[in-house]
């Protein structure tokens, strides 16, 4: 009780909306990414649950595969920098500046679900791989593939979406250079998921010969 | 808008920006984003949940004791189930599952979190409404997609799915197993909106909890409560995002053909199925990850309950708060690395199992420190036996009997023997389910008055405590016995197997589903005293009827729509001031400043 008299005297907190200096919504979204991360960490886990058990085809030639899901990667990893440029606009309130390059993130993002649309379509028909079947080796090898690139282009997708609202709502006043920062989050956390897809994925599944 | 007039009991506010009032019937009540309401919503979703599911164990106890016996209106209900009004092995299983995963989400997860969480979280710290309140809204409507999603299941062809609440694969993940047909698609696709809104609903919580406090509210100041929201918040966050990607596997099993959970050189109903390299343990780690963590988010907003209570009916401080706090935490954290327990006997390495065992074991001395705590809150109180003082009590002795039997089950040496076995069943019955649910019975006695501006009845109250109390322990005591014997669960009869027919095993089972018929019946009484009250209970007009301390106590019943009408209380004490030396009263609300507490200046009252 003496102890609740000291803290009495001297009040440490003082209540208000954002008292650790991080808007809810920005606080929010980094939970969200935990919570999303331990989806991504779940189905790696799988991953490689699966490829330890069984005896795992490495198909993927270095040219074209790994080339072009490269040339993939680079367009995803381009549209972290112009995000990264938009935020920083956004926050220096060159608000025509900022929306230009959230939609240059978007159209960037774009490219990579169109090359990866491409290269999805390419396993399907030319290399009669399916998430159920591939003439390489364990069904999981499609399972897997499919499965975890598959949620991880879900969120690009997504995020494209994210970006287009945010993109118009802030050029219209609507939203807040924050809005724009906690945007920013959710897409650069989608490009980290990408940073373990590729090599887990690809450069672990590169022919050796 | 109108004025809300504060309390006198509130020396201090600040003023703050109010909300308008929703209004029209539908965005006051259905789609409301008032945490109060949602909470009501949720309360309301997990009441007419557990009266299926209790239903669903009447069937079970039904089908054990009679399996020949016809019961007509079944016949009606499900021609294939149950022809003619026998229910076959499968209906059997059927139900079992349904029970299971309708009680464990859509009762145990919803109620104290979703429920009592929503409702008064935000009013114990000073908020006007959770920090997200439009993603609340869309929380509470995405379980009720999934409440839909699991009771469709009884309707399609096939019927309700029969692998358990666990869906253990491989007969969740292969849909030519027999009479497994949508039911398990639909289980799995329930699973995962509510996953999706229980991960939304914990993002939430979590930054209410830690941003939206009033002033002078430090978090070694919060009700205990509130921390076991906080802390059952958290796991959920960190928990349903893997059990969405395991239930995301299991649904491109079934659909897609892929074969993440089923293995090579599978024959089921005499056919061989064409998968292979998957492995069914896989999923039993991500569905721990996520189920044992799980228990946790169904028991302890009922610590919380019950450690607010006993210090609020015993009129003393709760005995080592802050240690109450550490051992909250600290189950927390454990819950994250014992999943391996539930897996004893499915080939796991020794070492590995005695690495979860000593794990599991270390979840005893948190445990223990709470029991000792409650037991320090009451000893020398001046105990006010009222109704939710009860239910609290009678969670502490649940607590206690199911949480001993968890230190053998702990132990892989003695697991083998009990692993799949009706001890099984009366461990987490006592501990996760009865318990936890005397929780809830406490908040709703408890907080009543406050949700509604009436009160229960307190004498049906306290019949139907001694009714449910003594009913459980008839239920599950016995269940021990059978266990040790040892009846296996999941078997839909026991006649015609010789060993199983030890002793007094078949009056056992007997008396078993007596006594459940008894209980069930006395739920009633509580269903009764709580529709009856809202509508015609005694008016409560009091602001604090039971003399307690925290924020909720010092705003009108029921409270006005955004709580505190743009005032919020400045927070002075910790959360159980109870009988302070030389205080005017035997309590002191967070609220009071020093001089209303002792009379040494003029204060606010």
């Amino acid at each position: 009780m003496s102890e609740a008299h000291a803290a009495a005297a001297e009040p440490t907190w003082q209540g208000g909306g954002t008292p650790f200096a991080v808007g809810l919504k920005k606080f929010g979204m980094w939970l969200f990414i935990v919570s999303d991360s331990l989806t991504f960490s779940a189905l790696l886990i799988a991953y490689s649950y699966v490829r330890a058990a069984n005896d795992w085809p490495t198909p993927f030639h270095f040219f074209p595969s790994i080339v072009f899901a490269t040339v993939m990667t680079l367009f995803l990893l381009s549209s972290s920098l112009t995000m990264v440029y938009g935020v920083s606009a956004a926050h220096h309130g060159a608000r025509r500046a900022a929306v230009k390059w959230i939609w240059a993130t978007a159209v960037l993002g774009a490219v990579f679900v169109a090359l990866h649309s491409y290269e999805w379509l390419h396993l399907m028909r030319d290399e009669g791989m399916y998430p159920w079947q591939n003439r390489y080796g364990s069904p999981l090898f499609g399972g897997t593939f499919f499965l975890i690139t598959g949620l991880h282009m879900f969120h690009v997708i997504t995020g494209i979406a994210y970006l287009a609202i945010v993109a118009l709502g802030y050029r219209r006043g609507k939203w807040t250079p924050e809005d724009v920062e906690v945007a920013g989050l959710y897409w650069h956390f989608v490009d980290l998921v990408w940073m373990f897809v590729f090599p887990l994925i690809y450069l672990l599944s590169t022919s050796v010969d | 808008m109108t004025e809300v007039e504060l309390s006198p009991e509130v020396s201090e506010y600040t003023e703050v920006h109010r909300h308008p009032e929703p209004k029209g019937f539908i965005a006051k009540w259905i789609f409301s984003v008032d945490h109060k309401v949602i909470g009501i919503q949720y309360l309301l979703l997990a009441l007419v949940a557990a009266f299926v599911g209790m239903g669903l164990s009447l069937l079970v106890r039904l089908r054990l004791v009679w399996p020949e016996r016809s019961f007509g209106i079944l016949g009606d209900l499900f021609p294939v189930g149950a022809p003619d009004g026998v229910m076959t092995p499968e209906f059997y299983l059927a139900m079992l599952t349904m029970h299971g995963t309708i009680m464990v989400f859509m009762v145990l997860t919803t109620a104290p979190q979703g429920g009592f969480g929503n409702y008064f979280l935000p009013i114990q710290i000073g908020a006007a409404d959770m920090a997200f309140p439009r993603l609340n809204m869309l929380s509470f409507w995405t379980t009720f997609v999934s409440f839909s999603f699991l009771i469709a299941a009884f309707f399609v062809e096939g019927g309700a799915p029969m692998a358990g609440w666990t869906g253990y694969p491989p007969l969740s993940a292969v849909p030519e197993a027999a009479v497994q047909g949508i039911g398990q698609d639909l289980w799995v696709v329930s699973i995962a909106f509510f996953c999706i809104a229980s991960l939304l609903a914990a993002l939430n919580f979590i930054v209410t909890t830690l941003d939206l406090r009033a002033k002078g509210l430090t978090m070694m100041r919060l009700p205990l409560t509130v921390w076991t929201w906080f802390v059952t918040a958290i796991l959920g966050l960190l928990a349903f995002g893997v059990l969405l990607a395991a239930g995301v596997l299991l649904l491109m099993d079934r659909n897609m053909g892929t074969s993440f959970f089923v293995p090579g050189g599978l024959v089921v109903s005499d056919k061989a199925i064409d998968h292979s390299g998957g492995s069914p343990i896989l999923w039993q780690h991500l569905f721990w990850f996520f189920g044992h963590p799980e228990v946790y988010i169904a028991i302890l907003p009922g610590m919380g309950v019950t450690s607010h209570l006993l210090a609020t009916f015993a009129r003393k401080q709760v005995y080592g708060y802050k240690a109450m706090v550490y051992a909250i935490a600290a189950i927390g954290i454990l819950g994250f690395v014992v999943w391996g327990h539930h897996m004893f006997v499915s080939g796991m390495s020794p070492y590995s199992a005695f690495v979860f065992s000593v794990l599991t074991m270390c979840i005893g001395v948190p445990s223990a420190i709470k029991t000792f705590n409650w037991i320090g809150t009451l000893w020398g109180g001046q105990i006010r036996f009222t109704s939710p003082m009860l239910y609290s009590i009678g969670f502490v002795s649940l607590f206690v009997s199911g949480g001993l039997s968890g230190i053998f089950l702990g132990q892989p040496t003695i697991d083998l023997y009990f692993h799949d076995t009706y001890f099984v069943v009366a461990h987490f019955h006592l501990i996760m389910g009865v318990a936890a649910i005397f929780g809830m019975f406490a908040g709703v006695a408890f907080w009543f008055p406050k949700m509604f501006g009436r009160w229960m009845d307190e004498g049906l109250g306290k019949i139907h405590f001694w009714c449910t109390f003594i009913g459980v322990y008839a239920i599950f005591g016995p269940m021990h016995y059978l266990g040790m014997l040892p009846h296996p669960r999941r078997y839909a009869e026991f006649t015609g197997v010789d060993y199983l027919q030890t002793g007094s095993a078949g009056e056992l089972h007997y008396f078993i589903t007596i006594a459940a018929m008894f209980t069930i019946t006395a739920q009633f009484l509580f269903l009764f005293n709580f529709v009856k009250s809202i509508f015609a209970g005694k008016p409560c007009t009091e602001a604090n009827p039971w003399e307690a301390t925290t924020l909720e106590w010092a705003i009108p019943s029921p409270p006005p729509h955004d709580n505190f009408g743009g005032k919020v209380p400045h927070i002075y004490r910790g959360s159980y001031d109870f009988s302070l030396p030389g205080a005017k009263r035997d309590f002191a609300m967070q609220c009071n400043k020093d001089e209303a507490v002792y009379g040494s200046a003029a204060g606010g009252d």
